[in-house]
């Protein structure tokens, strides 16, 4: 690790000023994902604004029903949060089949969402990545991939965004909140994280001076009947291989409302938009589910090793909606 | 070498052998009062790190040093252009054993060429272990990079037949096998495949150095002390008895820590190039790069049966991997020369050299993958007959040695399959694959042989009683964790007739008596039968002592006709104890000892070693054994496995310690199921590069993953073996991927030949 320069902010304007006028600085949280980073040469920020001070703590009931979540909250208080699990029991299951409970214990929702790939050449400082060294090249897409994305890569990059939690607030339409010295913005979780293209270094919408002040769920009676599934090379501290985040609801045999995310298999967590069409009205059968999972996973492009996750995440899909089709929700 | 010693025959009253006694360690080590090799308090301690080479094969062009040397607080940059020299390695000799402590034959630092992705180019010493890292980062390395050769499937067909050597048969022909194979009513004919494995032991290689002129103390995470200090001695040409090696408490090493590897010479170097005592931790990254693991291999497993599932055909090759730069070839086929009666045996063992870092042993090197071929192939087999797979091993189990006829010391699988299945349940499984189901969950059942040859190696110990009763043991063995001092404490209270709370066990350090590595499954057995007859010597010297007075109630008695109880000997009521013996000579204590660390008396007891070694090779095949049974579930839709219920029941002769027997197996079945499911070291063959190196990314089952696991054991003495016991070490990994595969079958009607059985292969 490199030496750098270490601050600290106890509120918010505090905060984004100190990274407005440091632009080589990087904000500190529970500093899971940062730290790792800058002990294997990737990151190297000549500043560190530490922020675990700010009051951004809270879980709040919104008046229209929604919650906001401080972006300071740790993943493990947020799993265990009452609202959380009677209102989005799939964020509270994501949250916790998510790394290990010392990991848990430290991240925090901001840093959960800014996370960067597993991609083991990205970490490795003398691979080729277009992610870490723009125009150097992929040696993922020749090489170890058995782990990496389907769905929204390019031939720049074949990395998979790896957090749990994302993909669940992905299908609950939750509204990241930013803040900078030029104010406040709302940028909604599926915008949020940006596919890789020809620019693959470039991985979310944030300015490089904004902070992630709050994560806001919007009020979703359907999310009271939704369960997170993960599949994965261990029963616990691995990432997924093909995870699933849904919500269904059905009123007389039929899909009225649903609500479906990928994770493990793309760029980014994946909103399941063309299954959700798919399934909006059909009726609430095994064959209606594999159809909405065959029409999501049909522009889907395997590589060397990871081919099979095609055929995984539609069983996974299928497995998931059938299950709260006849067991209901998870509490 | 060291002193070999045939079992006493002495029938020792058992009080503490065999019960579950605490480890003597326990409270040190959970109360953090146990001191590691990276915890040994030093005045003025500095800190070292390594630069690793960022290709498999060249030469160094140049080594910018500069920014590195800027950083606050480094002390030095030694690169192979400021490296003192170093004498290389000696050749590996076969005989002394000691030649094998090398990891690689690299000369590190005396050498401007690069022989594989990771290999140590330069080290840093610096005052605090993070400006050492952070300044290992900025040293710049240019090469001029050489034609290499690293992908082992690639390199499969070019192998070359293995070496064979006198403590390592490799290979067999009896009969025709092949023909047999090809005249057989029912075959079948398998190839199988294994993955680099990493040992992954908690505490990281670590070393700590420190020279006073020729003078040299190491605390070393090692699994060898006197392999290291004599090592050393030869590298850093000083005299061996100027080197003491301290490693009283190591955090695991299963094999990783028993040659030498870069990290420890390299400290050694930085100690004296810097005049200052040096520390070195390796990142868990460093270990990945610096230290061997276990060969990924390419198994071909063979069997032919007549219409009765009597085997007529056995054939198992196998091709390994070494480095071009050293690593021994591992003995893939060794459990197939004595599991099963076949007519005729076919074994070969072939290797590749690449230019990777050398392989080295990992917990039972060649049986913990060869077994899972072995035991795959005859549940094939037995499936092929409509045989239940038990059924066909007791079929094919030999009386002798199916390859040369010799006697087995002890043998009791057919006990252990009938104790095992009969507590599993296994007559309640229905032999159709896909035929057992719970829910969304597949349920299968398999079993394995797990089979690993047993070794005894020399030991010196000195006993010593003092006229308070207490009794101090020395003897420069290991312990990582087995749980060594506390079984030798039992042995020593046995054999004297002493409460156990009054031995003491020293050992771990070369100033004590040369005794055998951790290492083969050999040392507790190794130890004991020294120690067994050290004690008869005390007794006998403290006899002597007690008819030398002529007041002594013991006056007229043979050792023979007493008892060693209560602290003393006895005849019925009649007799004294030792304290009172040493008191009334006036002695302050009495020592036994067994075996000389002199010159001539290591050469001594190399050639009673040897000759031991060939006398029972001639007469004995001695192996532990045992029966793995378990149950897998396998999700019916996404390919999980998921083990939910084990039992082992094992043939290990008399155990010491039933507490720690039964936790050093079950951390062997662990391992296995690793093995079997998940564990796989990612070598980039376009690079040589390891791409998993951490514990995030290589996945050891985590305690999720593990069920609870049963191990019973036959708890019936070796007649050949010191107090009948044999080694637990390795015995518990062998055999367990192989029934996993099986159950994995028995659930999904899917054969997985390769290693690990990941969801993928079962979609």
């Amino acid at each position: 690790m490199r030496t750098f320069a270490y601050l600290s902010a106890d509120d918010v304007a505090t905060a984004v000023q100190a990274i407005s006028t440091e632009p080589g600085a990087k904000f500190l949280g529970g500093g899971t994902n940062l730290v790792d980073l800058m002990r294997e040469g990737v990151e190297h920020p000549d500043t560190v604004i530490d922020i675990t001070r700010l009051p951004l703590t809270g879980v709040e009931e919104l008046p229209d029903g929604g919650v906001r979540i401080g972006a300071l909250v740790r993943n493990s208080d947020l799993a265990g949060d009452r609202l959380i699990r009677g209102r989005y029991p799939m964020l509270s299951q994501a949250l916790l089949t998510g790394a290990s409970a010392q990991l848990r214990n430290m991240a925090t929702v901001g840093g959960n969402v800014l996370q960067r790939t597993r991609c083991a050449y990205f970490y490795d400082g003398t691979a080729a990545c277009n992610k870490r060294e723009p125009g150097a090249g992929c040696d993922a897409i020749g090489g170890f991939n058995r782990n990496h994305a389907i769905l929204g890569t390019s031939e720049d990059c074949i990395a998979t965004h790896p957090s749990d939690m994302c993909v669940a607030l992905a299908a609950l339409d939750a509204v990241v909140e930013v803040e900078s010295v030029r104010g406040k913005r709302r940028i909604p979780l599926v915008d949020f994280h940006l596919l890789p293209g020809g620019t693959p270094q470039v991985e979310t919408a944030l300015e490089a001076d904004e902070l992630i002040t709050a994560v806001e769920l919007p009020p979703s009676p359907l999310a009271a009947t939704s369960r997170y599934r993960k599949v994965r090379d261990r029963a616990s501290y691995a990432f997924a291989l093909v995870s699933v985040a849904a919500a269904l609801e059905v009123a007389d045999g039929t899909v009225t409302g649903v609500r479906l995310a990928l994770g493990g298999v793309a760029a980014k967590p994946w909103r399941a938009y063309e299954a959700e069409r798919v399934l909006l009205g059909a009726p609430a059968t095994e064959e209606s589910f594999r159809l909405a999972a065959e029409a999501e996973l049909a522009p889907a492009v395997g590589r060397s090793q990871n081919e099979f996750k095609i055929e995984l995440a539609k069983r996974a899909v299928v497995a998931t909606l059938r299950q709260l089709l006849t067991e209901g929700g998870a509490a | 070498m060291t002193q070999v010693q045939n079992p006493p025959k002495v029938d020792v009253p058992t009080r503490y052998v065999g019960r579950s006694i605490d480890r003597v360690d326990g409270v040190v080590k959970t109360t953090g009062q146990a001191e590691f090799t990276a915890e040994v308090p030093y005045p003025d301690i500095t800190h070292a790190a390594m630069v690793h080479s960022t290709i498999a094969r060249g030469r160094i062009t140049a080594i910018d040093t500069a920014a590195a040397s800027a950083v606050r607080g480094v002390i030095a940059v030694i690169t192979h252009e400021t490296a003192p020299p170093m004498k290389p390695p000696v050749p590996v000799n076969m005989v002394n054993m000691e030649t094998l402590a090398s990891g690689s034959t690299v000369n590190y630092l005396n050498t401007d060429e690069v022989f594989w992705n990771g290999q140590p180019v330069a080290v840093v010493v610096a005052d605090t272990p993070y400006a050492a890292h952070e300044a290992a980062a900025l040293v710049r390395v240019t090469y001029d990079e050489l034609p290499s050769t690293l992908d082992f499937h690639a390199e499969v067909p070019n192998s070359v037949p293995q070496p064979s050597s006198m403590i390592m048969p490799v290979g067999a022909d009896k009969g025709d096998a092949e023909a047999a194979l090809a005249a057989a009513a029912v075959s079948v004919d398998l190839r199988f495949s294994t993955p680099m494995h990493h040992h992954n032991a908690i505490e990281p290689h670590a070393t700590t150095a420190s020279w006073d002129g020729d003078r040299l103390t190491v605390h070393d995470a090692a699994q060898a002390i006197t392999w290291l200090q004599k090592h050393l001695a030869h590298k850093f040409s000083v005299p061996v008895e100027g080197i003491r090696v301290i490693a009283p408490f190591v955090g695991g090493g299963f094999g990783g820590k028993g040659m030498i590897w870069p990290g420890t010479i390299l400290t050694v170097m930085a100690a004296r190039v810097t005049g200052r005592p040096v520390r070195m931790v390796l990142t868990r990254e460093a270990v990945y790069r610096t230290v061997g693991a276990r060969t990924p291999s390419v198994q071909r497993v063979a069997l032919g049966a007549d219409a009765d599932g009597h085997l007529t055909s056995l054939i198992h090759t196998s091709v390994t991997q070494t480095g071009n730069v050293g690593g021994m070839p591992e003995p893939v086929t060794s459990q197939s020369r004595y599991v099963y009666a076949a007519d005729n045996i076919l074994l070969k063992q072939d290797v590749v050299r690449l230019d990777q870092v050398s392989n080295t042993p990992m917990r039972a090197p060649g049986e913990a993958i060869g077994t899972y071929a072995l035991e795959v192939a005859v549940d094939e087999l037995a499936a092929k007959l409509g045989v239940d797979p038990i059924e066909l091993r007791l079929r094919n189990e030999p009386k002798t040695d199916p390859l040369h006829g010799k006697k087995f010391s002890q043998r009791r699988l057919t006990e252990a399959y009938a104790r095992g299945a009969e507590q599993f349940g296994w007559a309640d499984r229905t032999p159709e694959p896909g035929s057992m189901r719970d829910g969304k969950w597949l349920v299968g059942m398999g079993v394995a042989t797990a089979f690993f040859p047993q070794l005894q190696l020399g030991a010196n110990v000195v006993v010593r009683l003092s006229v308070d009763g207490t009794v101090v043991v020395r003897s420069g063995f290991q312990e990582m964790g087995m749980g060594g001092a506390t079984a030798q404490a039992q042995i020593t209270a046995d054999a004297l007739g002493v409460p156990y709370e009054s031995v003491r066990v020293e050992y771990g350090d070369t100033t004590m008596p040369i005794a055998p590595m951790a290492g083969g499954s050999t040392q507790t057995a190794s130890v004991a039968a020294s120690l067994l007859t050290a004690c008869e010597k005390l007794k006998k010297s403290l006899l002597g002592l007690a008819k030398k007075s002529g007041s002594s109630p013991l006056t007229g008695r043979k050792l023979e006709d007493l008892t060693a109880r209560d602290g003393g000997l006895f005849a019925g009521g009649v007799g004294e104890t030792y304290a009172e013996i040493l008191a009334r000579a006036g002695r302050p204590s009495i020592d036994a000892t067994v075996g000389s660390d002199t010159k001539l008396g290591q050469l001594a007891g190399n050639l009673r070693f040897m000759s031991k070694f060939m006398l029972d090779q001639r007469r004995w095949v001695k192996a532990s054994s045992g029966a793995q049974f378990c149950e897998v579930r396998v999700d019916s839709e996404t390919g999980e496995v998921r083990v939910s219920r084990w039992l082992g029941v094992f043939d290990v002769g008399t155990v010491v310690n039933a507490k720690m027997a039964r936790s050093q197996l079950r951390g062997g079945i662990v391992m296995g199921i690793g093995m079997a499911l998940s564990e796989e070291t990612l070598v980039d063959p376009r690079t040589g590069r390891i791409m998993n190196p951490s514990l995030s990314e290589y996945h050891l089952p985590v305690h999720a993953d593990i069920p609870r696991i049963d191990v019973e054991y036959l708890d019936d003495p070796d007649p050949t073996m010191p107090l009948g016991l044999r080694g637990i070490g390795e015995v518990g990994i062998t055999g367990v991927a192989g029934a996993i595969a099986n159950a994995v079958h028995h659930a999904t009607g899917r054969r997985v030949r390769d290693l690990p059985i990941t969801l993928d292969k079962l979609l």
